[in-house]
């Protein structure tokens, strides 16, 4: 009997040692991408910015969905067409105990504009402010030149920090973690370089208390890698599950998945600039006389030859929300008479006999095969698609770094790209993508095709001076309504975000792709 | 000796030119690393400017001197993702590689000059057999494949073992090193072991026909008819002139371990030098390429000065100087 006891006595230690780990708060992250510098300020990439939304807070932040919701900012509106006015919450402390005053806002904005080197400044978001007042410590204003409604979304991208702490501060120190000081949900503790973030919990949080003591951020970019590390039980949760294991996830009793439809769209830009385009010939490899794309029926005709819905199955996993707009609902902007354009072969054929290619023609498609999603099988069934329809295609993929230096000289007829609306509305999309081309006005950046549609310029040109919500949503919906019934570009998908968790955790999964230890939650 | 020594640095000065020459003109022709880092929001004018403001708008010939200009003040230059100097970039990640590698050429070492004997010793039996079997395994299973069986088996099976990542680490010499404490050695383990099977192979089939070799030789014939002891022939007479050939591929072999753990590394997530060559050839991050090829080339030279010195040590007839060119 005695005996027993001492046993019992003795097996304590190890049953609870092997219960403990249920106990003990802290959370594990497998991360998909490499982390390169904890300066916040820095450089605009996303895996950096996903430790940033950690440890910083910024004006306004975007909730699950992106929509806008106030952050450090309680409040906004415009004082006049050129003038924002900000109102900060009250009580917020740093983590060094400080207070949150306007002038750390007005300081970090200027830091932005000042980082030497940066290869992806941030000042791209803070540049419509021409000058700040800082009213009182709670209330700052922001002087634009021109009348310009989306302020606060470019503000909900850039990080606030301590304007004491980091007022000398370079990336370097920032790397070396004698600075990192801000106001978000945890506090940094520790950067290991291609290893590592350790972060610990603020307990003086303004918003709702994390769950977590502790927070690390493992970098393992390798996919099989990751998905390892969550089956052995070395991180309790991970982004991005590679699509071919999602079948293999979902079964296994001890995980959970979370998914939510991304803000990235993938599409094919179509050259409508050129009389003649480089990679469309006839059946003899001759350039065609006639650019095809610059023919509306033609880019109907490639657009009802694609099965989106074979795309989303077959390819993608059923990871994959086939669209006809720019932004995924309930986005702003989102239009939701745009339905995704039906498999139609035979009116694909028609149409293409209607324009004058009844034997259809020769094409290439060039497409990137390490930055999207499964982005080179994508760009070789939409090929054999378009083979189907009469359009004999090639594909040609290759590295996103080299791709995208060919891709924006226009040297391609139908190039594959992908965009993420990180600020969550539609206009981020329509201005570089589908606005005619104005370098100096910032327009058309982006849009490769070079599709051109006065109308839809006006319209918006009339919602980006347009400070009234609403009013600028239904214009925005209008544009992309223009757009989309142009065939500007080719929609394929809406990319969809995965995460895996064990049993026991949960996530609420976001349209803007962050994975965000304050989201997840035991069950 | 010296002379010897002064011609192979010169010879590596050039190589380290021409190389630099070549990764600067292959990246800038693939293109402008601020277009892939960029924000999607910036404008052609923002991204102009950015261009100028890292001198990326200039000629490829008026980058490259001005590279070798700050080369020689000792800067290579700063990286475009990690806004810290390459080298210092390299450095940090350095130890993590070198003991990777050191570790992996250490069980290539031990595990395969015995097996690699006994498989010598005893070609016809069955255990020279096996392990002549076995080694083609090493040289014929992909690396990456390798590496990920050892994970499902030993991490998500079994769960003895972590499945990626470096342990925690510990300053020796001025290196932090992860094998001084258990959970390091754990982490390292896997890694270490899948690195080293191809050069595991490699030793044993260069011990193994060295020692065939030298058994049929004349003064093994002689000590065996001397009357020595067997472990005293081998270990030797036999073991000391079949040296020769496996420091050589030991040497360079760890070079190349270095140079290309690349794919240990990123299965894994080991915080090595590889997995920063890749993911910089990816982002266009230049200073971090020509960095990392210019320490790469250092090493292979340092390591074949130290392999011909070896060679010296090994083999009383090598002599450095005059027979440098041969």
């Amino acid at each position: 009997m005695r005996l027993r006891r001492l046993t019992r006595l003795l097996l304590l230690p190890i049953a609870l040692a092997a219960f403990s780990p249920a106990y003990a708060a802290d959370l594990k992250i497998g991360v998909g991408a490499d982390i390169t510098s904890m300066d916040p300020h820095y450089v605009s990439l996303f895996p950096n910015n996903n430790v940033a939304e950690h440890v910083y807070s910024k004006l306004v932040t975007l909730d699950p969905d992106s929509r806008l919701i106030p952050d450090l900012a309680e409040s906004w509106k415009t004082v006049d067409p050129t003038t924002w006015e900000f109102k900060l919450r009250k009580g917020v402390k740093f983590h060094d105990g400080s207070d949150f005053t306007a002038a750390d806002v007005v300081f970090s904005y200027d830091r932005v504009g000042k980082i030497p080197n940066s290869p992806g400044p941030f000042t791209v978001y803070t540049k419509a402010i021409i000058s700040s007042e800082i009213v009182d410590d709670h209330t700052i204003r922001f002087k634009t030149a021109t009348p310009y409604p989306l302020l606060p979304n470019d503000l909900s991208t850039v990080y606030v920090v301590s304007s004491k702490v980091a007022s000398n501060a370079t990336t370097e120190d920032f790397n070396a973690g004698k600075v990192n000081i801000g106001t978000g949900p945890f506090k940094f503790v520790e950067f290991k370089r291609g290893d590592r973030v350790e972060l610990a919990r603020n307990d003086a949080y303004f918003g709702k208390k994390p769950a977590w003591d502790k927070v690390t951020l493992r970098i393992l970019p390798n996919d099989p890698t990751r998905l390892a590390a969550l089956l052995s039980g070395d991180v309790d949760a991970i982004e991005n599950i590679p699509t071919p294991d999602l079948a293999k996830i979902k079964a296994n009793p001890k995980l959970l998945t979370s998914t939510k439809t991304s803000h990235r769209i993938i599409f094919f830009h179509l050259d409508q600039l050129h009389d003649q385009t480089p990679f469309a010939t006839d059946k003899d490899g001759k350039v065609l006389e006639k650019n095809p794309f610059k023919d509306l029926k033609v880019r109907q005709a490639i657009s009802k030859a694609i099965d989106r819905e074979a795309i989303k199955t077959r390819v993608m996993e059923g990871l994959s929300l086939p669209t006809d707009n720019l932004v995924p609902s309930p986005m702003f902007g989102y239009e939701p008479s745009l339905t995704p354009e039906k498999y139609d072969l035979d009116g694909a054929k028609k149409l293409l006999a209607e324009a004058g290619y009844p034997n259809g023609f020769n094409l290439t498609l060039h497409a990137p095969n390490n930055r999207y999603v499964n982005d080179d099988q994508i760009a070789q069934t939409v090929a054999q698609m378009l083979t189907r329809a009469g359009i004999t295609t090639k594909v040609v993929t290759m590295p996103m770094g080299v791709y995208l230096g060919h891709a924006s000289k226009l040297e391609y007829s139908m190039a594959m790209l992908g965009w993420g609306v990180q600020t969550g509305e539609s206009s981020s999309a329509l201005r570089p993508l589908l606005a005619t081309y104005v370098p100096e006005k910032g327009l058309g950046g982006f849009n490769w095709g070079r599709y051109s549609n006065p109308k839809m310029d006006a319209v918006l040109a009339q919602a980006m001076s347009t400070i009234d919500d609403p009013k600028r949503e239904a214009l925005l919906q209008e544009a992309t309504i223009i757009a989309m019934k142009d065939v500007g570009l080719l929609p394929i998908h809406h990319q969809i975000n995965t995460w895996a968790t064990k049993k026991g955790v949960v996530y609420t999964p976001r349209t803007d792709e962050y994975t965000l230890a304050l989201e997840f939650r035991p069950e | 000796m010296l002379n010897f020594i002064f011609r192979r640095l010169g010879e590596s000065f050039f190589v380290l030119l021409v190389m630099s020459l070549l990764v600067f003109a292959g990246v800038y022709a693939i293109g402008n690393p601020v277009d892939m880092l960029i924000s999607p929001e910036a404008t052609p004018d923002d991204i102009a400017q950015v261009t100028r403001a890292l001198g990326l708008d200039r000629p490829l010939w008026e980058q490259y001197f001005y590279f070798l200009k700050q080369v020689l003040n000792g800067d290579l230059g700063r990286s475009f993702m990690f806004s810290t100097p390459a080298i210092e970039l390299l450095l940090s990640r350095m130890p993590a590689t070198l003991e990777l590698a050191v570790a992996a050429m250490f069980i290539a070492t031990v595990l395969g000059i015995p097996l690699g004997l006994i498989a010598g010793l005893k070609a016809d039996s069955w255990i020279g057999k096996t392990i002549m079997t076995v080694s083609i395994l090493g040289f014929s299973l992909p690396t990456f494949w390798v590496g990920l069986v050892l994970i499902m088996f030993f991490a998500v099976e079994l769960g003895w073992l972590p499945s990626s990542g470096r342990g925690p680490t510990a300053m020796l010499l001025g290196m932090p090193v992860s094998f001084l404490s258990f959970e390091g050695l754990q982490h390292l383990l896997l890694p270490a072991l899948n690195l080293a099977l191809f050069k595991l192979a490699l030793i044993i089939r260069l011990t193994r026909a060295g020692t065939q070799e030298a058994l049929l030789q004349d003064y093994v014939k002689y000590a065996r008819a001397k009357g020595l002891r067997s472990s005293r022939i081998i270990g030797v007479h036999v073991l000391k002139n079949i040296m020769i050939p496996i420091v050589t591929v030991i040497g360079l072999e760890f070079g190349s371990v270095i140079a290309f753990a690349i794919v240990t590394e990123s299965i894994f997530a080991w915080p090595g030098m590889g997995k920063l060559l890749i993911d910089s050839i990816n982002n266009l991050d230049r200073p971090v390429i020509v960095a990392y090829l210019c320490v790469i080339v250092v090493f292979f030279v340092v390591i074949n000065l130290l392999v011909d010195l070896a060679y010296a040590f090994l083999d009383p007839r090598v002599r450095l100087g005059a027979k440098a060119s041969a």
